[in-house]
């Protein structure tokens, strides 16, 4: 018997992370005291860079020998999943330290949450490199179960715990069901393997397609619950409003970049030839995301579920960029994730910061008055807002501008004009929050101090803002790099 | 004499049918996860019964995957139950409702 040869370089983010925090875990057990915040911090962050230096590494390598499949073709290597896993270290370091700050306002020691936010991410890490629908499976398990887990991190919030529970429930069907999709696709082409699954279904005519589409199908309908697209979103402003907040973060980036990496591997590499099929499904998820999504997020009074809302709108523009299902669109779609996650982890860095001690008090009304209490917090959450929004010169508008071009040149009009008059709709949550921002506030309310952690986190999401909203030139180029390793 | 391969096949549909049914319905945390299960056992035997139509070990091999990663599922899951029925004294997902989605 022989052992299938493994390229450690290729795996190596994921065994930096999954390893740390089972070193995390171990040192947890056999110290006689909690480990401090400060040190788990720190060891927790050390993993992450690890992590963004070897996807450096990656991508120094795929460009000189190409892309590689390794572990019996199972993992793959190659710019788009480097890069993903850049996006998704970089958003682990923010979130860490969004946590690191939540940690010490809530009194809370051990390096519980550090080890259980380096597993989810590994299982990102995993979906983005994943070749094999089995691989698949086991990343968004490794990510969902960690998430269910951090979710309900917050023992003293009711509301923590309930909403680990609705996502768990939903999390389970929707795994359940993608592997039965998983499994009915396996029979109808005799294969988990996703370039096997294109090899084979660009050779042969299927006589009885159905089996395949079912399958096909049921596997998309766990993508739209994983990414949040209408009408698989109804659990998103709930877990969003329960979660911690910088759980809440987490989602919005890490999770994110996971579950749509794993979507366009399977639809567009494994299942590309059948574009025709699949195309009116994801037409349908961007029309009802975009139109729903901005149509909930007007009338939210919730901090929280003002930005799950925002999230919805934004997953229709990712997906728009999969409808194309070209090089172009599935670069795009990379570049509105690699911008939109730290513009969210910025946003939820001052949102934990005004929520206060117990996530209690996430109201829009609080944050009146908070441009002229604390300008700098509450201009960079103005910037953080209208870059959501798609204004020129941040890096929302050139993340919405980059998808809506790939999809318009791919022909898709309707859904990009609606896409486009959904965004206009939903500025309007955007701008009354920004209005309330600078408006005259309660002049007894005291300025939020805030954290050194924080500091970091909502200055660099800034600078990500301003600086590839004014010049996107090298995001764009790395990201057109970024190449999926086969593409029928 | 051998049963053929599709009534394996509609067993198992029949099985994750039952499953999905149940999770829409029943409104008790634990018959819930007990669905989920069952739809999970459906994959495997759909797996299992692909996996010998198509004499390819890698069927099969899947079906331990998806046995690890339900058994940690369940762990989680029944955790994270504990937790709620502590606070609430109730395994109801209708009584849940400190949040209005």
């Amino acid at each position: 018997m022989t052992l299938p040869s493994i390229n450690y370089l290729a795996l190596a983010p994921f065994l930096v992370m999954s390893g740390t925090a089972l070193v995390l875990l171990i040192a947890t057990s056999l110290t006689p005291t909690r480990i401090p915040r400060r040190v788990a911090s720190t060891v927790a962050v050390s993993a992450a860079g690890a992590s963004l230096l070897l996807t450096v590494i990656q991508g120094w390598q795929i460009a000189r020998h190409g892309a590689q499949l390794t572990a019996a073709h199972s993992v793959v290597m190659d710019g788009f999943s480097a890069l993903a896993t850049a996006s998704i270290s970089s958003s682990l370091i923010f979130a860490l330290l969004i946590a690191h700050d939540w940690e010490g306002r809530e009194r809370f020691v051990g390096a519980e949450y550090q080890m259980l936010a380096l597993l989810a991410t590994s299982g990102a890490v995993l979906m983005t490199e994943a070749n094999d629908l089995a691989v698949v499976f086991l990343g968004l398990e490794i990510l969902s179960i960690a998430l269910y887990v951090i979710i309900a991190f917050n023992r003293r919030r009711v509301k923590s715990q309930e909403s680990s529970l609705k996502y768990f429930l939903l999390g389970g069907f929707a795994a359940a069901v993608f592997m039965y999709g998983a499994a009915l696709v396996y029979g109808a082409t005799g294969s988990t393997n996703l370039s096997t699954i294109s090899y084979f279904l660009s050779a042969n005519v299927l006589v009885h397609p159905a089996l395949l589409w079912a399958g096909g199908g049921l596997m998309m309908l766990a993508f739209a619950f994983k990414t949040q697209a209408v009408p698989f979103h109804f659990w998103s402003p709930d877990v969003y409003e329960g979660a911690p907040t910088p759980v809440t973060g987490f989602h919005a980036s890490i999770v994110w970049g996971g579950a749509f990496a794993a979507a366009i591997r399977v639809m567009i590499s494994g299942l590309g030839t059948q574009s025709d099929t699949w195309r009116p499904i994801i037409w349908g998820l961007i029309v009802l995301s975009t139109v729903v999504g901005a149509l909930f997020a007007i009338t939210q009074v919730n901090a929280k579920r003002l930005l799950a809302y925002s999230s919805v709108t934004h997953s229709g523009f990712i997906w728009l960029g999969v409808w194309a299902a070209s090089p172009r669109g599935v670069a795009d779609s990379l570049f509105y994730i690699l911008t939109y996650a730290p513009t969210v982890l910025g946003s939820f860095a001052i949102v934990a910061l005004v929520g206060g001690v117990g996530d209690s008090d996430h109201y829009l009304k609080k944050y009146r008055g908070l441009a002229r209490r604390n300008p700098w917090i509450g201009g960079s959450l103005a910037l953080l807002l209208l870059s959501q929004l798609g204004v020129p010169l941040t890096v929302g508008f050139d993340g919405k501008f980059a998808v809506l071009s790939a999809s318009l040149d791919a022909g898709n009009v309707t859904a990009s004009v609606v896409a486009m008059l959904a965004a206009a709709v939903a500025a309007f949550a955007y701008l009354r929050w920004v209005g309330s921002l600078f408006a005259e506030g309660d002049p007894d309310v005291a300025p939020l101090v805030v954290p050194w952690a924080s500091r970091v986190v909502i200055a660099s999401s800034v600078i990500v803002v301003l600086v590839f909203g004014i010049w996107p030139a090298p995001l764009t180029h790395l990201a057109q790099h970024a190449t999926l390793f086969f593409q029928p | 004499m051998s049963v053929p391969a599709s009534w394996y096949l509609v067993l198992s549909a029949v099985l994750f049918g039952i499953g999905v049914y149940g999770f829409l319905t029943k409104r008790s945390v634990l018959i819930m996860l007990m669905c989920v299960e069952l739809m999970l056992n459906a994959v495997n035997l759909t797996f299992v019964t692909f996996a010998r139509t198509l004499s390819d070990i890698a069927g099969q091999t899947v079906v331990f995957f998806v046995m690890v990663v339900a058994a940690a599922e369940v762990t989680v899951g029944l955790g994270i139950t504990v937790a709620v029925f502590r606070r609430r004294r109730t395994t109801s997902v209708d009584e849940l409702t400190e949040m209005q989605g």
